[in-house]
């Protein structure tokens, strides 16, 4: 089994230069100009093409198990691929949560079945996400668990929080927090401002964000162990972590591509699709999470894919559930909004999450002689817009109908099999 | 998508209020006579579909809809199946399939209007959505201003003070927005924790939390509805405190002018903030108000759902067609 992927413009974090890949079972063989193929190999044109590490997405969800009616492992895996991913850290809110080994193995078994991006099950901090126990860190540690987070809710408790860090410390896992003081929030829909007020919708608060991000980075500081905050939205958000990191703090943070492309203002429509959360904030908002990933304070790029069924999200504002699709979407978005030198786009989707997420070992690797063939072609200038019918995920819950996006993939190298070609999946 | 719908003030524009209020003229005629029923609806159904429960509201557009001699049908939530789990989608298009012309919607979500009005052909009118709107109760209150102080040509000059828990208030919002259009300079009057956040030029022209420093000088004074349960949310210390502060006390109701009209949307909390007798006030015209609603619920009716003919033909045989029905 060959791959020969010819005359693409090679970016990875040593740089960028045209040339092929010749990808033989799971691994580079050979990178090089003008490599001739062999009677074996299967020929890709990436002319024209960006050839990357494949990227990795530190927070989906795919709903498996428990809501299998709007996304499945198998589906969400698809849509994965088709985003370039190669692999994905699932969030642990399902039914049942990801806080026993059982739960964990399951769902990487079934990304193993679907084969076609590495699924990697996160676990939840707490029993049941219930903010109250800690689950066995160092059990699901054994049982390949990297990251662990309550995600869509915060942990409330300051004391149950400190504990979590100084527990895990030395356990090589890392915390990732949702912030949200829950007090602050009861009922919110939307971001608490302006639009919010005219549309008499209860607001989401920045500072309800902001307060928990500023005592976890406290306790950060007081324990000495190192967090991942999940989706800032704020432009407060993004200065916390920034001064944070000037104190030598070991934190990261990740921003989606819809907290710096959309705002609140798209709530007029009273259209359930544009709600998520932390909520969509304003152009303030966007030119600070844009400018904190410009920066590096902002280390990762991350989709919250989170699918609904349509049922699901006609509904008013406050009865339909937060989140929106994003793994099909996320490199056009980026490359459509971000003002960012292309080769720290990709390390934003890239080598940084891989880190983030304890795989680097194996995805966001140099493309170099021996490395695993995790592999992203896109064509970076293609401007296209989603068509909901279309998408592989089981959801349509996309915000981006309509709206040009820049960027988009075209092949992607799981494990050296190529999981799409021409922008189709399967293998 | 809906024909012409009414989902909020914006949907009228000054000049689309204007038009309604010269329309309920013609219906508080229609109201006065010994049979107050006229044709101009005949044929058309309206159903009024409340979520949520309004017995005033709702009674007020039946009246409306049935002296215009439309068909009603009624939408409890209460008693339906959206118990049994079925969505509002569902329950809307099932409804729309019977034949419907207009929806009347009382909702506790904001915006659920504007949704069904993207899933019918039918007109929807906004009988109160959550926080956001209740065009028609901004209608009357106009209406009810303009009829009591002969204020046909609009409301320039004209100086209000809305008093109360406006952050929660979808009267307060359709109704600021209504006086404002027409001229009107309008002052909301609360603390802090009953104001919308980042409440506004847009908002309002004017935030203040000393009632007294403006009560002598307002041409109208609206009071709005006091709810117990937030109390239990810390926006106000206690009822005693909020009347002391923002209340119509007798001490402040000898601060007012002796043209000044008092409002509420009702119903009254007694003793909160109203704690005068409302019969010993000259310019109260809170029942006026109520009664008001009929004819600008009719207005508003004929307005969506009228051929354009003459609204008050005397007998049935006079249904021709003339121009000087409303036009756009």
């Amino acid at each position: 089994m060959s791959l020969l992927i010819t005359g693409g413009r090679i970016i990875d974090r040593d740089g960028e230069r045209i040339g092929d890949v010749r990808v033989v079972d799971a691994h580079v063989a050979e990178v090089g100009p003008a490599l001739e193929p062999g009677d074996d190999d299967r020929v890709i044109d990436a002319a024209g093409l960006v050839v990357s590490p494949g990227f990795v997405d530190l927070h989906v969800h795919l709903r498996e198990p428990g809501r299998e009616e709007a996304e499945t492992i198998e589906t969400g895996s698809r849509a994965a691929a088709l985003g370039g991913y190669t692999a994905v850290v699932a969030m642990p809110n399902t039914d049942p949560t990801q806080d026993s080994v059982e739960v964990v193995d399951f769902v990487r078994r079934q990304g193993e079945r679907a084969g076609l991006c590495e699924v990697l099950p996160s676990g939840s901090i707490t029993v049941g996400r219930a903010g109250e126990t800690l689950t066995p860190f160092a059990e699901l540690a054994g049982a390949g668990v990297t990251l662990f987070t309550d995600d869509g809710n915060g942990v409330q408790d300051p004391l149950l929080m400190r504990r979590a860090l100084e527990y895990a410390d030395g356990l090589g896992i890392t915390l990732a927090q949702h912030c949200e003081v829950e007090r602050l929030t009861a009922g919110a829909v939307m971001h608490e401002g302006d639009c919010c007020s005219r549309l008499g919708l209860p607001g989401w608060p920045a500072i309800a964000e902001e307060l928990m991000l500023h005592r976890d980075i406290e306790l950060v500081r007081l324990t000495g162990v190192p967090m991942h905050f999940l989706h800032l939205s704020t432009a407060r958000s993004v200065e916390l972590v920034r001064r944070a990191k000037a104190d030598g703090l070991s934190i990261t943070a990740e921003a989606t591509p819809h907290h710096f492309s959309l705002t609140d203002e798209r709530l007029a429509s009273y259209d359930a699709i544009y709600k998520v959360n932390p909520p969509l904030r304003t152009a303030h908002d966007i030119a600070a999470i844009r400018a904190g990933l410009a920066d590096g304070t902002i280390d990762a790029i991350a989709t919250d894919h989170a699918p609904h069924v349509a049922e699901a999200k006609e509904q008013p504002l406050d009865q339909a559930p937060p989140g929106m699709l994003g793994l099909e979407t996320a490199l056009g978005v980026s490359l459509a909004h971000l003002d960012m030198p292309l080769a720290e786009v990709i390390a934003a989707m890239s080598w940084k999450p891989a880190s983030i997420a304890g795989v680097a070992d194996r995805h966001g690797r140099p493309i170099a002689v021996g490395e695993p063939a995790n592999l992203a072609v896109f064509d970076p200038d293609v401007e296209w817009e989603v068509i909901p019918a279309r998408l592989a995920s089981k959801s349509r819950n996309t915000p981006y109908v309509g709206v040009a996006l820049r960027g988009r993939v075209v092949h992607t190298i799981f494990n050296g099999h190529a999981v799409v070609v021409d922008g189709i999946a399967g293998r | 998508m809906s024909a012409r719908s009414l989902l909020t003030i914006d949907d009228l524009g000054s000049s689309g209020i204007m038009r309604v209020l010269d329309l309920a003229d013609h219906m508080a005629e229609v109201n006065r006579r010994p049979n107050p029923k006229v044709p101009a609806l005949r044929g058309k159904t309206v159903c009024n579909v409340f979520f949520e429960d309004s017995t005033r509201t709702r009674l007020s557009f039946e009246t409306a809809a049935k002296r215009l001699s439309a068909d009603t049908m009624t939408f409890a939530a209460s008693q339906s199946s959206i118990n049994k789990g079925e969505s509002l989608r569902d329950t809307i298009e099932t409804i729309a399939a019977m034949g419907v012309d207009a929806f009347v919607v009382r909702h506790k979500s904001s915006g659920a209007p504007q949704l069904i009005a993207g899933w019918t052909q039918a007109s929807v009118i906004n009988a109160g959505d959550g926080w956001h709107a209740h065009p028609t109760q901004a209608l009357l209150d106009a209406y009810t201003v303009r009829t009591a102080l002969s204020r046909t040509g609009g409301f320039d000059g004209l100086r209000m003070a809305i008093v109360g828990d406006v952050k929660h208030s979808r009267v307060a919002r359709s109704t600021v927005q209504a006086f404002r259009m027409l001229g009107a300079h309008v002052t909301v009057v609360a603390p802090r924790t009953l104001l919308p956040p980042d409440v506004g030029d847009r908002f309002a022209d004017a935030v203040t939390d000393r009632l007294d420093d403006l009560i002598g000088d307002v041409d109208v004074l609206y009071l709005l509805r006091m709810q117990h349960e937030r109390m239990h949310e810390a926006l106000v210390p206690s009822l005693r405190e909020y009347t002391t502060r923002f209340g119509l006390t007798p001490r402040r109701a000898a601060m007012l002018g002796p043209q000044t009209l008092v409002m509420h949307p009702g119903p009254m909390n007694r003793g909160v903030e109203i704690a005068v007798d409302p019969a010993e006030l000259p310019g109260a015209v809170i029942t006026q108000q109520v009664t008001n609603g009929i004819a600008v619920r009719m207005a508003v009716l004929f307005d969506l759902l009228g051929s354009g003919g003459p609204i008050a033909p005397t007998t049935d045989a006079a249904t021709d067609v003339t121009t000087e029905g409303p036009t756009e």
